[in-house]
C-alpha cells in the first residue's frame, strides 16, 4: 500500500468543509434582507429602527424563543420532535416561582428543581419514544396534557415570585449587551460544539438521517435520542427560568400562551432544520429566531391587528420552507 | 494472483447446512460455503437463487433456520451485524447505506470516531479516512470532508468498501457491486479488489455477470433456487459449462402453449417514435391476444418503456395511439381508463400496500376510478379469475410473492384492463407459483388482452413470449418471431458479435438499475 507513506499530502479535490451541518448561511441571508426590509419600513414610516432600545428589545425577545428553539433543533435533527417544551416552559416557571417565594437563599434550589423536573420530562420523553416505540409527536402530546393536568389542579394563577436577585437574569444588562442574550449566546454556542464536535452530535445526524444506517454502523441510536430529549427539555427549562425572572411570578399559561412548542419548531425550520431529521444547525435556528422578531417588531411598530399578523407570519414561515425545498431540488443533491 | 506454490490456503469462512425460510417460502436449503484465505470466491446464480440472503445470514442480519457457520474453524452465531464487524466479516450491501449529509469520513467512522480531550478529532479521522481510500487508489478522487450525497455512484461505492475495510476484516463481502458502474470503473474496482486479495483479504463476490467473475474470481460457488449446485474453480470451466449449472433445470419449466396466429387480433396500443428521458425512436405494437417479450440489459430502457406506457412518465415525442385513437397519456389514471394495467417490477413498494387487505389492494384502481361499488359483487369472481384462495380479508404483507402478484393482477382484471404490462412478473416468485403465474397470463392473452412482459430471465421471455422485441440504449434493437435463441436475444441486446459469456452473462442482467 503505497499511499499508507504519505498521509499528509495534499488535500484532494473538493475542498473545505461542506458538510450538512454548515448550511446556515443562505439563513443568515434571508435575515439580513429581511432586516433591512424592516428598517426601510420603519423610517420610511417616519420611525427609529436602529436604536439601542429597538435592538435590546428584539434582542430580549428573541431569547425565550431562542432557548427553546435551540433544543427543539437537537430533537428535530435526530428526527423526533416535542411538543412538551410549551407545559414545560409553565411549569419551570411556576415550579421556580413557588420554591423561591421571593426568598435569594432559595435562587438556586429552585434553579436546580426545576432543572431537574425538566431533565426527568426529558427522560420520559426519550423513553417513551424509544422505549414504548410511541411515535414523537403523541409521546410528547402525551407528557404534554400531564403537565398540563397537574399544573391546573394545583396552581391556578400567579403564584409565588422570584426574588429581586433573579430578577437581573432578565433585567439587567453588562454594558449594552443584555445577560439573557449572553445566556442565550452562551447556550447557541454550547448546542454548537455540541452537535459539530461530539460524538453525541455525530450520531445524532446520522440517527436523523438514517436510523437503520446508523443502527448498522454500531450506533446506540436510542441512547442518542433519549439523551436528544433531555436536551430540550433543558432548554425549556431554562425558557422558564428566563420568562419568570421578567415576570418575577409564574403563571401556568404562560408557556402555552407564548406557543413555544409549534414556534420553536417554525423558528427551527425557517433556520433550515429538516424536519425529516438528519440536517440543521443551531445557527440557522438562531438566525430563524431573529427573523420572527424582526417581524414581530414591525408588525409592533405599525400595529397591526393581532388576526392580519398571525396570517402574515404564517405566510412567511410556508414561504420560506418553500423557497428552502426549491433551492436543494435545484441543486439536486438529495 | 499470487504465485504461491503451496497447496490450498487455509478455510477461513465455512457455512454448513444453511438454511432458511421466509413466510413459508424455502429460500435457502442446506447450502455449504467454504472461503480459504486470500481467495476471491464468486457467489452465483440467477434472481431468487439465495445469494444475498445467504450472504445475510452471513453478516447476522438474518438468523438462519438451520445450520452453523465457522470462521477459523471454530463455530459463530451473529445475531447482530455489529457482531459480524468485530469478528471480521465486512459487507458491502447491494443497495448503498451511506448518509449522503455527511461527509466521507463521517460516513466511514460512524459509531467510531476517533476521540482527542474535547470532542471528536475531525484531523485524525480525516487522515485515517484518506488513509483508507489510498488502500483503495481512490485517495485522489475522494476527499474525506465531500459531502457523500455529492459524489457520483462509484465513487459513494469505493467510500462503502473503505468503510467495510475500516473494520479491518478478514472476509468482505461484495454484493453486486457493479450493478451501478460503467465498464471503466468497474475494470478500476477490480484492481482495488485484487490488490486487497494480495493483502490476504478473503473476497466473497456476489454477482450473476459471468464476465466478471471470470475476470476476477479464484473460484465459484453456484446457486439455484435456494440450493448449492456445486462449487468449482474457475480456471476449470469454461462458460458453457458455468451457465448449465446456474440454469440446468432438472425438470424443463412448462410454459403454456403460444398463441394460435389466428387468434391474434388488431393492434390495441401502438406507439411510434416515441421517446422520453433515455428513451428514443421507440416503435412498437401490441396487439389484441398477443404476449410480447422485452428483453434488453439492465439499463437499456425497459422499466423506462413500461413507465411510458403507462403514463407515469410522460412522453417527451412519438405518438401513441390506443385502438387506433390517438391519445396522450397525462398520468397513471389517464392511462387506467384507457384500459391500461402495469405490474410492477417492485410489487413491495410500487405495486401493493402491504398493510392493506386482499379486497383494498384489489379494488384500489376500481375504486379510484369511482366504480368500486359496481365492482365489489365482483370481488370473489376476480380472485377466482386469479386462482387466489382464502379469505379477501388478508393483509397482503402475509401472502407469497406469487399471491400477492395474483392480487396486483386481479387488480387490473377489476378495472378492465385490456392491456397489461408485466415487469418482471416471476421475481421473488417459487418455482411452483411462477407456473400459474405464467399460465393466467396466456389465458387473459387468449381471452383478448394485449400483453407487454418485460423479463431479465431469457428462459421466460423465450417460454412465453410471441414476439419478442429487444431494447438497446434506449431505443428498439430489433424483433424476433417466438423460439428465437438466447443467443439471438444477446446479439440484439448488446449489439456486438455473440460471444457466449457475454450472452448468457447479460442474461442473467437482474434489473438492478
Amino acid at each position: 500500500m503505497i499511499a499508507d507513506t504519505m498521509p499528509g499530502r495534499l488535500r484532494p479535490l473538493g475542498l473545505g468543509r461542506d458538510s450538512g451541518t454548515a448550511s446556515s448561511a443562505p439563513v443568515w441571508l434571508v435575515f439580513g434582507g429581511v432586516f433591512a426590509v424592516a428598517w426601510l419600513l420603519v423610517e420610511l414610516n417616519g420611525g427609529q429602527f436602529m436604536t439601542v432600545d429597538n435592538l435590546q428589545n428584539m434582542a430580549v425577545r428573541s431569547v425565550a424563543l431562542g432557548l427553546v428553539a435551540v433544543g427543539q433543533t437537537i430533537v428535530l435533527i435526530g428526527g423526533s420532535l416535542d411538543l412538551s417544551v410549551a407545559y414545560l416552559v409553565s411549569v419551570t416557571a411556576v415550579g421556580a416561582s413557588f420554591v423561591m417565594q421571593g426568598d435569594p437563599d432559595r435562587m438556586v434550589l429552585g434553579v436546580v428543581v426545576t432543572l431537574a423536573i425538566g431533565a426527568l420530562i426529558g427522560l420520559v420523553n426519550g423513553l417513551v419514544i424509544t422505549g414504548l416505540r410511541v411515535n414523537a409527536f403523541i409521546a410528547t402530546l402525551g407528557t404534554s396534557l400531564v403537565m398540563s393536568g397537574v399544573l391546573n389542579a394545583l396552581f391556578t394563577n400567579f403564584t409565588g415570585s422570584v426574588p429581586r436577585q433573579f430578577q437581573a437574569l432578565g433585567y439587567n444588562a453588562l454594558g449594552p449587551v443584555p445577560v439573557a442574550v449572553i445566556l442565550l449566546l452562551a447556550v447557541v454556542a454550547l448546542a454548537w460544539y455540541v452537535l459539530r464536535h461530539t460524538r453525541f452530535g455525530y450520531h445524532l445526524y446520522a440517527v436523523g438521517g438514517n436510523a437503520e444506517v446508523a443502527r448498522l454502523s454500531g450506533v446506540r441510536t436510542d441512547r442518542t435520542v433519549v439523551l436528544a430529549h433531555v436536551l430540550c427539555s433543558l432548554t425549556a427549562v431554562l425558557t422558564g427560568l428566563f420568562l419568570v425572572s421578567r415576570l418575577r411570578s409564574g403563571a401556568p399559561w404562560v408557556g402555552p400562551d407564548g406557543g413555544y412548542d409549534l414556534e420553536s419548531i417554525a423558528a427551527a425550520v425557517v433556520g433550515g432544520t429538516a424536519l425529516a431529521g438528519g440536517r440543521g444547525a443551531v445557527a440557522g435556528t438562531l438566525a430563524g429566531v431573529l427573523i420572527l422578531a424582526v417581524i414581530d417588531q414591525v408588525f409592533n411598530e405599525f400595529e397591526v391587528n393581532a388576526f392580519l399578523k398571525t396570517l402574515i407570519r404564517g405566510v412567511i414561515i410556508v414561504g420560506a420552507v418553500a423557497l428552502y425545498a426549491l433551492r436543494r431540488r435545484d441543486e439536486g443533491s438529495f | 494472483m499470487t504465485a504461491d506454490p503451496r497447496p490450498p490456503d487455509p478455510v477461513v469462512l465455512g457455512m454448513h447446512g444453511i438454511s432458511k425460510r421466509f413466510f413459508g417460502v424455502t429460500v435457502l436449503d442446506d447450502v455449504r460455503l467454504e472461503c480459504r484465505a486470500g481467495e476471491i470466491h464468486a457467489v452465483m446464480g440467477e434472481n431468487g437463487a439465495g445469494k444475498s440472503t445467504l450472504m445475510k445470514i452471513l453478516v447476522g442480519v438474518h438468523q438462519p433456520d438451520a445450520g452453523r457457520i465457522e470462521l477459523n474453524g471454530a463455530p459463530v452465531r451473529f445475531h447482530h451485524p455489529r457482531q459480524a464487524l468485530a469478528a471480521g466479516v465486512s459487507i458491502v450491501h447491494q443497495e448503498l447505506n451511506l448518509l449522503p449529509q455527511r461527509t466521507v469520513a463521517e460516513n466511514i467512522f460512524l459509531g467510531r470516531e476517533p476521540r482527542r480531550r474535547f470532542g471528536v478529532d475531525r484531523a485524525a479521522m480525516d487522515q485515517a479516512a484518506t488513509r483508507l481510500l489510498a488502500a483503495l487508489g481512490a485517495e485522489d478522487v475522494i476527499s474525506p470532508r465531500s459531502l457523500v450525497g455529492r459524489l457520483p455512484v462509484a465513487r459513494q461505492q469505493l467510500v462503502e468498501i473503505a468503510k467495510a475495510l475500516s473494520f479491518d476484516p478478514r472476509v468482505l463481502v461484495l454484493d453486486e457491486p457493479t450493478a451501478a458502474l460503467s465498464p471503466h470503473e468497474v475494470a478500476a474496482l477490480f484492481d482495488r479488489i485484487r490488490r486487497l486479495r494480495a493483502d490476504g483479504l478473503t473476497v466473497l463476490y456476489i454477482s450473476h455477470r459471468l464476465r466478471e467473475v471470470f475476470d476476477l474470481t479464484d473460484r465459484i460457488t453456484v446457486l439455484k433456487d435456494g440450493r448449492r449446485v456445486d462449487t468449482v474453480e474457475t480456471s476449470e470451466v469454461d462458460t458453457r459449462r458455468l451457465v448449465h449449472l446456474m440454469v440446468g433445470r432438472e425438470l424443463d419449466h412448462y410454459y403454456p402453449p403460444r398463441a394460435a396466429p389466428e387468434r391474434i387480433g388488431p393492434v390495441r396500443l401502438a406507439v411510434r417514435s416515441a421517446g422520453a428521458g433515455l428513451l428514443h425512436d421507440v416503435d412498437l405494437d401490441l396487439r389484441a391476444g398477443e404476449i410480447v417479450g422485452l428483453a434488453g440489459l439492465a439499463g437499456s430502457g425497459r422499466t423506462e418503456l413500461a413507465r411510458l406506457l403507462f403514463g407515469a412518465t410522460r412522453m417527451t415525442a412519438g405518438r401513441l395511439t390506443i385502438d387506433g385513437r390517438a391519445s396522450r397519456l397525462r398520468s397513471p389514471r389517464h392511462a387506467i381508463r384507457r384500459g391500461i394495467g402495469l405490474l410492477t417490477e417492485d410489487r413491495k413498494s410500487e405495486g401493493l400496500v402491504l398493510q392493506r387487505s386482499v379486497r383494498d389492494n384489489t379494488l384500489l384502481a376500481a375504486r379510484s376510478l369511482g366504480r368500486g361499488a359496481a365492482r365489489r359483487v365482483a370481488l370473489a369472481d376476480l380472485l377466482g379469475r386469479v386462482r387466489l384462495r382464502g379469505g379477501a380479508d388478508r393483509e397482503v404483507r402475509y401472502l407469497s410473492g406469487g399471491n400477492q402478484q395474483k392480487v396486483v393482477l386481479a387488480r387490473w382484471l377489476a378495472t378492465g384492463a385490456r392491456v397489461l404490462i408485466f415487469d418482471e412478473p416471476t421475481r421473488g416468485i417459487d418455482v411452483g407459483a411462477k407456473a400459474s403465474i405464467h399460465e393466467l397470463m396466456r389465458e387473459l392473452a387468449d381471452a383478448g388482452a394485449a400483453i407487454l412482459m418485460i423479463s431479465s430471465e431469457l428462459p421466460e421471455v423465450i417460454g412465453m413470449a410471441d414476439r419478442i422485441v429487444v431494447l438497446r440504449q434506449g431505443t428498439v434493437a430489433g424483433e424476433l418471431p417466438a423460439g428465437a435463441t438466447e443467443a439471438e436475444i444477446m446479439l440484439l441486446a448488446t449489439g456486438e458479435p455473440d460471444r457466449a459469456g457475454a450472452a448468457a452473462g447479460a442474461s442473467r442482467e437482474g434489473g438492478t438499475a
